[in-house]
């Protein structure tokens, strides 16, 4: 077995997968049931992709239960991308020096 | 604004994405190298797939001495919400966009920049996405090449807290919308809840989570969808709203 062999494959698929809906859809979709899921699919992959998932992604569950409350009421209050992804490692190091 | 404007302004957007990368692409190194493959490598395998879920499954496969055909449909499951982003992206993107702009655009589509990328509150120029992939993809490609020399190296500790900072990126993407949008708003507590149910119900948690992704994304659209149709000058307000 080859490794650039292997990473060839993964490197097509992916790209396929990603250009296709790109280059294929080149118009405005003007059926609304579409474009009304189309405009809910990024939010609705997000929230599914964070939680639970989130809790795993520490040593301690709580650090990041911690971390994700926090996250949503800094971004709910208006600050920017960077200063929620920092504030959100800051806290489970903080707070897995206790826990 | 023109091309180089854009160019800068996504730059600037992928800071914080491409720092977020080089500390969980850390992670995927090591496990590049617990499938035997060299930083060089597992570099080349971030700059051309940047992916975290697909990366991992595929360095996973290679260890187990999986066929080239099941590393291929492993990649197409755990990448299959890029068909749903894009499908997306090609919506948002501004009119006249040339085709091979749109192959460059599709390249860059990840989580964070796709995220990044659909939040702006006008019609997306591809030069935006381009300059938050350059930096982004910088981050993650060196974070993978590192990961791979430090291997157990590193304070365990260190990688629990910058691997919660990409699920900071995505809290900052769906929250602001949700507090403009109630139906949004409701949507992140039905999809929290209904993710929550499908790790743990049992049979349903057994499914992969590339696939369990994909099922929630399109049920729970596609009934919001149904149920809230937006007006047809959303995007406009949108517009008018900066």
């Amino acid at each position: 077995m080859n490794i650039y062999i292997y990473i060839a494959c993964m490197a097509g698929v992916t790209f396929l997968i990603r250009v296709l809906p790109l280059t294929l859809i080149r118009k405005e979709i003007k059926n609304k049931t579409l474009r009304s899921f189309l405009y809910y699919v990024p939010y609705v992959t997000l929230s599914v992709m964070t939680f639970p998932a989130i809790l795993h992604a520490t040593q301690s569950p709580i650090a990041a239960a911690a971390a994700l409350v926090a996250g949503i009421l800094l971004a709910w209050f208006g600050r920017s991308l960077f200063f929620v992804a920092v504030s959100s490692c800051v806290i489970v190091f903080l707070l897995e020096l206790f826990l | 604004m023109n091309r180089r404007k854009w160019f800068l302004k996504g730059m600037r957007a992928g800071i914080p994405i491409s720092l977020g990368y080089f500390a969980v692409s850390l992670a995927l190194g090591i496990a590049a190298k617990n499938a035997g493959i060299t930083s060089w490598q597992a570099a080349l395998t971030s700059l051309l797939i940047n992916a975290s879920a697909g990366e991992y499954a595929g360095f996973t496969l290679i260890a187990a001495g999986a066929t080239y055909l099941e590393v291929a449909v492993m990649e197409a499951v755990a990448n299959a919400r890029y068909l749903l982003m894009s499908a997306s992206l090609s919506q948002k993107l501004k009119s006249g966009v040339p085709f091979w702009q749109r192959l460059l655009m599709g390249f860059t589509v990840t989580d964070e920049i796709f995220g990044v990328s659909i939040s702006l509150p006008v019609p997306l120029d591809p030069f935006f996405t381009y300059g938050t992939f350059c930096v982004a993809t910088m981050g993650w490609t060196s974070g993978t090449f590192v990961g791979v020399l430090l291997g157990g190296v590193l304070p365990l500790r260190v990688i629990s807290a910058l691997s919660v900072g990409l699920y900071g990126m995505f809290i900052s993407v769906f929250i602001p919308e949700a507090r403009k949008n109630r139906v949004v708003l409701g949507l992140v507590a039905v999809s929290f809840a209904a993710s929550l149910a499908c790790a743990y119900l049992p049979l349903i948690s057994k499914i992969s989570e590339g696939i369990r992704i994909i099922i929630l994304t399109i049920v729970i659209s596609l009934i919001a969808a149904l149920l809230f149709p937006i007006k047809d000058d959303e995007s406009k307000e949108k517009e008018a709203e900066e």
